[in-house]
């Protein structure tokens, strides 16, 4: 019977020939992810589960990445869980500051989640690697809990959808465009339950941190998991990073889909989608009239070198509004080491922006950017719920880096072409 | 078999994580700590009014969003007796079977309910019954493997079994 890749990565971690979308399976599991949030509830469940240790000490990854360097007392307390469990456990993947990086930029870097693989992390955007080719959803802590005990975990099978991008990119359309557009069109439970499967022409062409963003956006429209076949660019990607074997799945030609969306791209302008719901978006040309109060470049969205490099290109040489503040937050230390030899640290610090840390800070309202009743901020951040970034009257639109570059430029949403 | 029963609190279409319980609370995860914010940003007198038994009904795409089990936790530990939906995010989903709060999925029921209408809620059957309007709804049925995971008390009371034999 024919599969979707989704449904070959399922079937073979399940030890079974074929699976069927709705089908209950239970899985293993490669790698379980946890962060500063979820894994201090997931410690203290894995705690009540009766087992010694976690079952493979190099496959659990904890990530303190949301409120460190620790903002305040109580987030301090929570980090330090995930330390000593780590130190208690031996586990090989915990991630101190100063060596950490935004989970979902971390792990495919440092090789830890690779294609064919099945990945679960007590975090939502865990669906970030379906852009190396693997299975990966995210999940609560106490599925992590069950997750670090066991090596397993039960998933349903997803139908998928497919989605086709064909035609030309015009010019400062990227992953993060394409994205937004879709998640505009089927709406933010448009995929709930299912599989995105981005394929066609376009997503062949696409950069690797290009289609890192798209899937990692694929919970915005309710998905268990996105994803993109690897090829040529996933191996480049791959080859010298991966810690694991990793295998290339692929859907067959004639496999089941739910449903088929097909985009031609040429049509598709930057997006940016206002608040509250990412699934709010219009053309930037439909959006330069919104003055900012800052912009906001970094999160597991689009935290990544090429979007740096996009967003530095525009502003090199030019000074932002004096309206705004710019955050430029890469997403991990690899990436600022690179940032930094490039030049492009001192390109945003001469633009009158400042540059931090690693960490997921203001794209969840943590810290290092919140805003005040009436604030603006456009972000290339995957989220515009209410409060999302601070006070609950404040107001949150995503888009791309070149957008955001650009935008901060003229202190209201902009179009890159307008600066470039 | 058991049966719950309490008050409407109406609540619109895709009500978000950050809506049930904000990141700026999420330095701590003592359910008491987070059920004093419960809903806050999508209703910010919710945490004072809520008493004990009330029920949530909401439209669709419960608790969409981030995975915060914090959601779930907050709504069982301000007294929600469950929550019914039109549909749920899938993460939330999980994450109330696994944690023990009760959700029933009905979109007859998220659109016939109004707030502050008397419901009761029969857990087995998913009989849902607006005692206010006389109306009657049925929930989507549970997969049996959840039914087991709640008739353990919640995901870890399951694995910890599965452990032990
Ligand atoms: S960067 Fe934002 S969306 Fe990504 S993991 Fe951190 S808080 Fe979540």
């Amino acid at each position: 019977m024919p599969m979707t890749i989704t449904e070959k990565i399922l079937a073979d971690h399940a030890g079974k020939d074929m699976v069927k979308p709705g089908e209950l399976i239970n899985v293993r599991v490669d790698l379980a992810l946890g962060n500063d949030i979820t894994a201090p509830v997931a410690i203290r469940e894995f705690e009540r589960i009766g087992v010694a240790t976690v079952w493979d000490r190099d496959r659990v990854a904890l990530v303190p990445d949301h409120f460190v360097p620790n903002k305040d007392i109580k987030s301090a307390e929570q980090a330090k869980m995930l330390k000593e469990f780590a130190r208690k456990h031996q586990l090989t993947n915990y991630f101190e500051v100063g060596r950490m990086g935004i989970e979902h930029c971390l792990l495919p870097e440092q090789g830890l989640v690779g294609p064919g693989d099945l990945v679960i992390g007590a975090d939502s955007h865990t669906c970030t690697y379906g852009g190396l080719g693997a299975f990966s959803t995210g999940v609560g802590s106490t599925d992590l809990a069950a997750a670090m005990a066991l090596g397993e975990t039960w998933l349903k099978v997803p139908e998928s959808i497919k989605f086709i991008y064909k035609g030309e990119l015009k010019p400062w359309v990227s992953g993060k465009d394409l994205i937004l557009h879709t998640i505009g069109d089927i709406g933010v439970d448009g995929a709930l339950y299912q599989a995105m499967e981005f394929t066609g022409p376009v997503i062949e062409a696409l950069d690797m941190d290009g289609r890192l963003t798209m899937c990692n956006m694929a919970v915005e429209a309710g998905a268990k998991n996105g994803i993109i076949a690897p090829d040529e660019i996933t191996r480049r990607y791959v080859e010298g990073r991966a810690k694991r074997e990793y295998v290339f799945y692929n859907s067959d030609s004639d496999a089941a889909y739910a449903a088929v969306y097909e985009y031609d791209v040429s049509q598709i302008e930057p997006q940016i989608a206002f608040p509250h719901l990412p699934s709010n978006t219009r053309p930037v040309s439909q959006s330069t009239g919104v003055s900012l109060d800052q912009v906001v470049i970094g999160s597991c969205t689009n935290g990544r070198m090429e979007d740096l490099r996009v967003a530095a290109g525009l502003l090199k040489g030019r000074k932002i509004s004096d309206q705004v503040r710019l955050i430029v937050i890469p997403g991990t230390q690899e990436i600022y080491l690179q940032a930094m030899r490039e030049g492009l640290i001192e390109i945003f610090i001469n633009a009158g922006g400042a540059f931090s840390t690693p960490t997921c800070g203001p794209c969840l309202g943590g810290h290092m950017g919140i805003l005040a009743p009436g604030e603006k901020c456009l972000a290339t951040t995957n989220r515009n719920f209410v409060g999302r970034m601070g006070h609950p009257e404040s107001e949150v639109y995503l888009a791309s880096p070149a957008v955001a570059a650009a935008s901060a430029v003229l202190g209201r949403i902009a179009h890159p072409e307008e600066v470039a | 078999m058991k049966k719950l029963e309490g008050k409407a609190w109406k609540f619109g279409a895709d009500i978000d994580t950050d809506a049930i319980i904000p990141a700026r609370y999420l330095n701590t995860s003592d359910p008491a700590e987070l059920a004093k914010h419960c809903m806050e940003d999508a209703d910010p007198a919710f945490p004072a009014k809520v008493q004990p038994g009330d029920i949530i009904v909401a439209d669709k795409n419960f608790g969409c969003g981030s995975s915060r089990e914090h959601a779930p936790i907050a709504i069982k530990a301000a007294g929600v007796s469950c929550v019914v939906a039109a549909t749920f995010a899938r993460i939330f989903y999980r994450n109330a079977f696994n944690i023990g709060l009760l959700i029933f999925e009905s979109p007859e029921a998220a659109a016939g309910i109004a707030e502050g209408d008397r419901v009761a809620v029969d857990v087995e059957s998913g009989v849902i019954t607006n005692l206010t309007r006389g109306e009657e709804y049925r929930a989507t049925a549970v997969p049996p493997f959840m039914q087991q995971i709640i008739a353990a008390g919640g995901l870890i009371n399951y694995v910890a079994e599965r452990v032990k034999k």
